[in-house]
């Protein structure tokens, strides 16, 4: 029997054992996929990270390595390398790895932090054949900062999500010519310093309503072409163009790994494509924990760590059996604002809700409903579907409520 | 003269409002905070940045490394050519420098290897 068992060694995992450490569990056992602690943050070797949790820009490996560097102050124990085939109901993990062999472990609790991957091309509908030289961002990504190869000369990126803005950048510092950004919508998933500093200090086109309709060539990737798209995001035919290339990047959005939730039983979100979970990041399954991109896709990795702290914390309250006073409180939206985090309130204590809002809207207000009465406002004037924001409720709003309504209206 | 810039600071990224007189800043608005300002003033005059990089070490690996401070935007290029020109020694810490002296500023490891 293992106290906790936190699978994924990211920033949520680190994070999260540091957490259920610092609140007194010492029998926790960090179980990691790739051969360093780090996760996806060390392939992200550009700065701007920590700015929330540190102060100060660090790159994403120095992100990685102060978050390391805790983990290993502790001495909390890691298996590199192991992969975990199975969590089930009972919280029985099997897993495998060379030096093991395939094994399992009885865990009190589990912490699921396993993040997230890439939508690829399957998912997108573009015609053509199925020619070398079609990227993930991050797999680009990969073989640019970790293996030091280039995957291609003449680019062209499709989706303007950051990991795209940051890749744009990435392929013209080391001499590619990236042609254009493609983003299927009118505004830009990722973040304005992005686009400024990804984009514009390089002279690289960002093309709005704008999507990849055809990938020509038969063994290598020989152009696009690109058309604009209608308001229901159907390319209009006049438009087409065709720009020639021979590497195509799809920066098109991630979704939480969830399969070993789903073989926990863990209930997932159609929203968020994560679990549903509550204040202490608890899921539908006692004593499973989840947090970061598992849980729902995030825009700062700061919000990551803050999120597994709460994971670490909770799971150690659980373990040592502490409670609260027991309440139980549905949050929902209103379609305007597509989820929350948590989606529902188990123990009475002050909650920060994160959400995310399903377009650009301009001079709203946030309002809670607690059936026709409005229990809470926060003016904005500004929000979008690529940043996240936040609330903080006030215990007492939770007395007696059986469900909170979050509104978005016009201030 | 009324120049329209986007703070790269933070994440925030603010859209800010500069006033330009014969060269000089003398307005800045749309701030959030001290450093947006900054930003502003030597962004119209002379702008700085970071640049983040990977160097191949002697066993062939990558490290990622990165200007410990901000170098004129203008020479980010020859900045890379500096940068791909060296092979790093392993073993390598986070913090080493790897390049003493490029435009104001050295090149420091980010990364661990070896």
């Amino acid at each position: 029997m293992t106290e906790l068992v936190i699978i994924g060694g990211g920033p949520a995992g680190m994070s999260a054992a540091v957490a259920a450490y610092d609140s007194g569990i010492r029998d926790i056992l960090i179980l990691e996929r790739d051969a360093s602690l780090g996760g996806i943050l060390q392939q992200c070797i550009h700065n701007g990270f920590g700015l929330h949790k540190f102060g100060e820009e660090l790159t994403g490996p120095e992100y990685a390595w102060r978050y390391e560097v805790q983990v290993k102050k502790r001495n909390i124990p890691v298996k590199l390398n192991t992969m975990v085939l199975d969590i089930t109901e009972d919280k029985v993990i099997t897993a495998t790895n060379s030096e093991d062999g395939v094994f399992q472990i009885q865990a009190k609790a589990i912490i699921l932090a396993m993040g997230c991957r890439e939508r690829a091309k399957g998912a997108l509908n573009i015609a053509g054949s199925r020619p070398a030289g079609i990227y993930s961002a991050g797999t680009a990504q990969k073989f640019v900062n970790i293996k030091g190869y280039m995957p291609g000369k003449n680019v062209v990126i499709l989706g303007s999500g950051d990991i795209g803005l940051i890749m744009a950048r990435r392929m013209t510092l080391e001499g590619a010519k990236v042609h254009a950004v493609c983003e299927l919508m009118p505004y830009s998933g990722g973040l304005a310093r992005n686009i400024e500093q990804c984009l514009n200090d390089f002279d690289i086109p960002l093309k709005l309503s704008h999507t990849v309709v055809e990938i020509h060539g038969r063994e290598r990737v020989e152009g696009v072409t690109i058309a604009q798209v209608d308001e229901n995001r159907k390319p209009i035919p006049e438009t087409r163009e065709y720009i020639p290339c021979d590497t195509l990047l799809l920066s098109v959005g991630l979704i939480p790994e969830n399969e070993l939730s789903k073989s926990a039983g863990v209930a997932l979100s159609g929203i968020t494509s994560g679990a549903m979970v509550d204040q202490d990041r608890q899921t539908s399954v006692e004593g499973i924990f989840s947090c970061g991109n598992v849980l729902h896709v995030h825009d700062l990795v700061d919000f990551v760590s803050e999120e597994a702290e709460i994971a670490g914390k909770s799971a150690a309250a659980y373990i040592r059996g502490e409670g609260g006073e027991p309440v139980c409180v549905q949050l929902k939206t209103d379609g305007k604002i597509r989820y929350t985090v948590p989606q529902k309130i188990t123990r009475a204590k002050d909650v920060t809700v994160y959400f995310r809002v399903a377009d650009v809207y301009k001079n709203v207000k946030v309002c809670v409903m607690r059936e026709d009465e409005i229990v809470y406002t926060k003016k904005r004037p500004k929000v979008a579907p690529g940043e996240m924001e936040s609330i903080v409720l006030k215990k007492e709003l939770f007395d007696g409520a059986e469900e909170l309504n979050f509104v978005l209206e016009e201030a | 003269m009324e120049r329209e810039l986007t703070c790269i600071v933070c994440p925030l990224g603010c859209t800010l409002s500069v006033t330009l007189e014969n060269g000089t800043v003398t307005r800045v608005t749309g701030n959030t905070c001290p450093k947006g300002k900054r930003y502003a003033e030597t962004e119209c005059i002379n702008p700085m940045r970071t640049v983040t990089s990977t160097v191949r070490c002697t066993d062939g690996s990558m490290v990622a490394v990165k200007t410990q401070g901000t170098i004129p935007k203008e020479k980010m290029a020859e900045c890379m050519n500096l940068i791909n020109s060296v092979i790093a020694p392993l073993p390598i810490q986070v913090g080493d420098v790897i390049i003493g002296e490029v435009f104001g500023t050295k090149i420091v490891a980010t990364q661990n290897r070896g």
